[in-house]
């Protein structure tokens, strides 16, 4: 059980970096539809780099700057050239995921370094938690660090609420002095990053190659967690564990049932879409006083200027 | 876009089309290959023969069909992320009435196609419906519904339609020859799923040029309010075009199920309907130029499996092109809009100055 | 401490906003701007609080020379300005909307960001719900927090644009009584409004403008005919209209409420008869707008009905008022009347009745030329709608007016037009009135008001105040009651 749970966690922390990633830019307002591209392209460079170099760390920054590019990308054309985010994002993922391809191609099939296992001294001893969270490598624990991070900074911090404003409604924010664009830059940017080692947490962490169309679907997958999970990183986090937990029940299933475990794979999506219908129906007001648990559970309320460029004029 | 000068729009265009080729051959360099060398390969591998030819069609018909759609979405004002699912959907009504209507293929391939458009337009109402009754915007609902899409496809697969004997993801048994698409010569040129592609393209030109049905769906897609005030019922063009969208995607499902595939595969939209989005907005949403466009991305598709056999390289650069192309061209029209926006120094005059 | 502008020039485009405006104001003073729509007043607060950077000019504050490029600017030197409709984060609690933007360290410390607000709540005799999301306050309470905010930010100029309007009573008698006790305490409080009433209350010198120049400064007490002349010029522009021959009703309305989010117009009776002008007047936001849209079918009345030729259509929808011979002409050309990048042969085509599935571009191209001739448009068939000027727009959109039409509601028909489009609109809306169909139009030019109106109804902050009859009211009168007075 302890290392059924153990390997769930290891197994989605490439998907909580993407999807805290996300999250970021989201809550910045800015919708980041390359992750896809991203995610693939970016574990295709960490293990090209760590493979080159022979360093796992510099794998892991590489990707990073990958993750971190294209998001500037998307960013720029969206604030600077006021073309539309969905738009440039979504080519960029096509893009990316052939360059990924092509790039990788000399890679396929070489065995790479691995990130080395760190268990965390005292606390890996504690029964069960020991095993389950204090037993991995660097990697992993930076996933902790991520979701941590993220919902600190967003809620607690001055500069987070400051976020907030931006994503909600950035002519609000802009009157009380906030640089709304450069935040949007730099927040959009740090998501991509994010991005960028889920990418090499993936390659380097859990596969240990390159392979083409490694990371398939991660990035849609991350993008309907960071929905169904209400822009908030806790329970984005918990999205992308769940998600691990149906991953895990499928392979175990698909002995047994080998066409209806399939499914268990794709629940994230039917669930994003109950998530949004659901917002949809809080913001009319009737709905909301009839089922105020439900209302609290699933309320997941899209930052109101997501997707939208902001001018000053 | 009309009063955008020639120059202008010559330049947001074959800039980056120069500046594409230039990164082409610059990786064509960087992975050791003689750029003329493969330019003669793509050319050989998609045109070379009665053969390849063929091949280049039988992928240039699915990605047409599907652009033809998304002109439609697009004008409406939509981005129909959920078209992959389109076609999903329209593979598998057609693989349905493969497998359960008995009769001869004059009445069996008519039927299928049928199938196909109503899979298809009942997939694409349902991201519509989601959208106009659940406020769901349509990316992410249509995202969702590829998915779901596939996982339907997926599971009838492995499970109620599994191959005899064994279940494989290599998808289901192969239709009986009555199912096939028709195919003429040797070289099985898929004339009938050509004729139908063309005649879609024409369709779609039409009506968006020549209707006061396609008028009014631009109206929608540009300003809903103004729209509205001028009586137009923005919720019925929406949903409608969203249902032709995916009837046209159906066929395309149809045409990769009992033409190119023979039987239902998972992967059985081939990523066409993805890669027709890039061709819409490499086309500048206008359906005069997807049949080209179209024809140009299924012959880099193809002829780069030759890159790969010949040259060692992997067959992605063909997606890579494309991808740099369509990015390109895009940056370089927002570049000049903004231009051309900043040179236009008078503000418009506020409502209350 | 002093605050002064200095020759502010703000222009969009050709429309001068701001011509050489200058005002000075002393420390402790509650200062009135007054002007109606269009005089400048918000331009030039936008340039105070750095929303705009002026085009030429200077601010001075305590005799420093300030450089307002952003509202950071405006921030930093501690001016603050509250919005009409104050900009709040809807869905973030109110006590997270005091703090979001504030300096201090890393965490925000919401202990000391709560007494704050409590603090200055209880001077002030606020009360929140900290907890509560800032949505569910009302307009004035949105307004006392956002006081609250800018105070503890230490702003020492407070510019409030319109305060008043979509506020209770108590709320406002509250808000006086917030502004006094700043002013005494020294800041710097600009009161813009229209309403006279309240500036007379509680200003003690008003800069008054016109058309982007102060056209003069009052102490005050000070008569209201000084002001209402000041504000509006002499109008002593008298009807061109006839004696009108009124045929049926057109429009009735039988005591509807009119409720949109921020105002209620109760229980209004109105009847517009068959070749009838009918002109709307006040501020902006005053209801003229509502009753616009609740005569066009786009906003269904709380209670009460809506007649249009004999038929209840209450509830029906857009699309009833429009087969029954409604057009409604919003006051957004390109927003809501026309569509960018259409042609203005295919606005034609879109607004024509014809149902011929197919569209024959050569005869579409035809019926636009002649059209274009008609309506003196200086455009082609071809021109985008974005491309023509405001006045052609106008041409255009009357241009796609159906002839038949029985009532046509406009809003602000001759807004942004030169005297030529705006003589040469009217001609053509008298043809249409000759021809037996109503006209209701919201106006803030006075002298359109008096000169086109058969009766004109006065909007001031959700009421009708008064129907004058245009031929024997006056602009003084009018301007009176604009203001939210009755002229003694």
């Amino acid at each position: 059980m302890e290392a059924t749970l153990a390997t769930i966690v290891a197994t989605a922390s490439p998907l909580v970096y993407a999807a805290i990633g996300e999250t970021i830019a989201e809550k910045a307002g800015v919708v980041n539809l390359s992750l896809e591209g991203t995610v693939m392209l970016s574990a295709m460079t960490g293990f090209a780099v760590s493979f080159e170099t022979g360093s796992v760390i510099l794998g892991f920054v590489a990707a990073a700057a990958v993750g971190a590019l294209i998001a500037a990308i998307v960013a720029f054309a969206s604030i600077e050239l006021r073309l539309n985010q969905i738009a440039v994002g979504f080519v960029l993922t096509l893009l990316a995921i052939e360059l990924s391809s092509f790039l990788g191609d000399p890679y396929v099939g070489q065995r790479g370094r691995a990130v080395p296992s760190l268990p965390v001294p005292l606390l890996s001893d504690i029964p069960f938690l020991g095993r389950v969270l204090f037993s991995h490598n660097l990697s992993i624990y930076g996933s902790f660090v991520a979701i941590a991070g993220a919902y600190l900074f967003i809620f607690k911090t001055r500069r987070g609420l400051e976020m907030q404003g931006v994503g909600e409604r950035p002519e609000a924010a802009f009157a009380r002095g906030i640089p709304v664009n450069r935040l949007r830059y730099l927040y959009t940017v740090t998501g991509g990053a994010l991005a960028g080692i889920a990418g090499a947490a993936f390659s380097l962490d859990r596969t240990f190659g390159w392979r083409e169309g490694l990371t398939a679907n991660y990035g849609w997958i991350a993008l309907a967690i960071v929905i169904f999970g209400g822009w908030n990183p806790i329970r984005v986090a918990i999205g992308a564990y769940l998600f691990g937990v149906l991953s895990w029940a499928a392979l175990e299933l698909q002995p047994v049932f080998p066409s209806e475990s399939q499914i268990l794979n794709l629940a994230p999506f039917p669930l994003m879409i109950f998530a949004l219908v659901l917002v949809f129906m809080t913001t009319r007001g009737d709905f909301a006083d009839r089922h105020p648990i439900l209302r609290r559970l699933l309320s997941a309320e899209p930052p109101s200027a997501l997707g939208t460029a902001f001018h000053r004029e | 876009m009309s009063d955008r000068s020639a120059g202008a729009r010559a330049s947001s265009f074959i800039l980056p089309v120069a500046l594409a080729f230039a990164v082409a051959i610059a990786l064509l360099q960087l992975a050791g290959a003689p750029p003329l060398e493969a330019l003669r390969l793509l050319w050989e591998g998609s045109m070379g023969s009665t053969a390849k030819v063929s091949d280049t069609l039988t992928a240039w018909v699915p990605l047409t069909l599907a652009a033809a759609g998304l002109v439609v979405t697009f004008a409406a004002g939509l981005w129909n992320i959920g078209i992959e699912g389109q076609i999903v959907a329209g593979a598998i009504a057609a693989t349905w009435v493969a497998r359960e209507v008995p009769g001869p293929s004059p009445v069996l391939i008519p039927l299928m196609l049928l199938a196909g458009v109503i899979g298809g337009a009942l997939w694409a109402l349902l991201a519509g419906v989601l959208k106009t009754r659940g406020g769901v915007n349509e990316i992410f609902g249509g995202l969702g519904l590829d998915f779901v899409a596939s996982g339907v496809a997926i599971y009838l697969i492995i499970g109620p339609w599994k191959r005899q004997g064994i279940a494989s993801t290599s998808g289901t048994d192969l239709f009986r020859r009555e199912a096939w698409l028709p195919t003429a010569g040797a070289a099985q040129i898929p004339v009938l799923a050509v004729t139908i592609a063309v005649a879609a393209v024409i369709v779609v030109y039409v009506l968006m040029r020549g209707t006061r049905l396609g008028l009014r769906l631009k109206a929608v897609g540009r300003n809903a309010r103004s729209a509205r005030l001028l009586g137009i019922p923005t919720e019925r063009y929406t949903l409608g075009a969203f249902a032709l969208c995916g009837a046209l995607a159906g066929i395309a499902g149809v045409v990769q199920a009992a033409g190119v595939h023979h039987k239902l595969v998972p992967s059985v939209s081939g990523g066409y309907g993805f890669l027709a989005i890039l061709v819409v907005l490499l086309a500048g949403f206008r359906a005069a130029w997807i049949a080209p466009i179209s024809l140009f991305f299924a012959a880099v598709a193809v002829g780069g499996t030759q890159l790969s056999l010949r040259l060692g390289l992997d067959s992605s650069l063909g997606g890579v092109l494309q991808g740099v192309l369509v990015l390109l061209v895009i940056l370089a029209g927002g570049w000049q809009a903004r231009r051309a926006l900043r040179a236009r120094a008078a503000a418009p005059p506020p409502e209350e100055p | 401490m002093s605050l002064e502008l200095r020759d502010i020039h703000k222009a969009f485009g050709p429309v001068k906003a701001n011509d050489g405006v200058s005002l000075s104001i002393e420390a402790g003073t509650l200062h009135g701007l007054l002007g109606e729509n269009g005089a400048g007043k918000s331009t030039l607060m936008k340039v105070l609080s750095g929303f705009i950077a002026a085009d030429s000019g200077e601010v001075v504050l305590d005799g420093r020379r300030l450089a307002l490029s952003s509202p950071r600017d405006g921030v930093e030197a501690g001016i603050g300005m509250l919005h009409q409709d104050p900009l709040v984060f809807l869905p973030f609690t109110v006590l997270d909307n005091f703090l979001l933007g504030a300096p201090g360290g890393l965490r925000i410390d919401r202990r000391a960001g709560e007494r704050a607000l409590r603090g200055t709540a209880d001077r002030f005799g606020f009360s929140f719900d900290t907890d509560a999301p800032a949505r569910s306050l009302t307009v004035g309470e949105r307004q006392q927090l956002e006081i609250a905010r800018l105070l503890w930010l230490g702003a020492r100029v407070l510019i409030l644009d319109e305060p008043t309007t979509g506020i209770s009573a108590s709320q406002r008698t509250t808000l006086f009584g917030v502004l006094r006790a700043l002013a005494a305490e020294g800041m710097i409080v600009i009161f813009v409004s229209h309403k006279l009433e309240e500036v007379e209350e509680l200003c003690e010198r008003v800069t008054v403008m016109r058309r982007g120049t102060v056209i003069g400064e009052a102490e005050m007490p000070c008569p209201a005919e000084r002001l209402v002349e000041m504000m509006f010029g002499r109008v002593l522009t008298e009807s061109e209209l006839g004696q009108p021959t009124l045929g049926e009703p057109v429009l009735q309305l039988d005591r509807a409420t009119l409720a949109e989010r921020a105002l209620t117009i109760p229980e209004m009776t109105l009847s517009v008869q068959e070749g009838e002008v009918l002109g709307l007047a006040g501020l902006e936001g005053s209801g003229q707008r509502m009753l616009l849209r609740a005569a066009a079918g786009l906003l269904e009345p709380r209670s009460g009905r809506v007649v249009v030729r004999g038929r209840d259509l209450t509830g029906q929808g857009y699309r009833a008022f429009l087969d029954a011979g409604v057009h409604y002409l919003p006051a957004g050309r390109l927003e809501e009347g026309l569509v960018a990048g259409l042609t203005v042969a295919e606005h034609f085509l879109l607004a024509g009745d014809a149902t011929a599935f197919f569209i024959d571009h050569d005869r579409a191209r035809r019926e636009a030329e002649a059209k274009i001739a008609d309506y003196s448009i200086v455009g082609t068939a071809d021109s985008t709608a974005e491309s023509l000027s405001g006045g052609n727009q106008q041409r255009l959109l009357l241009a796609m007016t159906p002839p038949d039409v029985r009532l046509l509601l406009m809003e602000h028909p001759t807004r942004g037009l030169d005297i030529e489009s705006a003589d040469w609109v009217w001609t053509r809306l008298l043809e249409r009135r000759d021809a037996g169909t109503a006209i209701v139009f919201a106006s803030a030019d006075l002298d359109e008001l008096l000169r086109y109106s058969d009766r004109i109804l006065v909007f001031f902050a959700g009421e009708i105040l008064k129907v004058l009859d245009a031929r024997t009211t006056t602009g003084e009168e009018l301007g009176h009651l604009i203001g939210g007075r009755e002229l003694r």
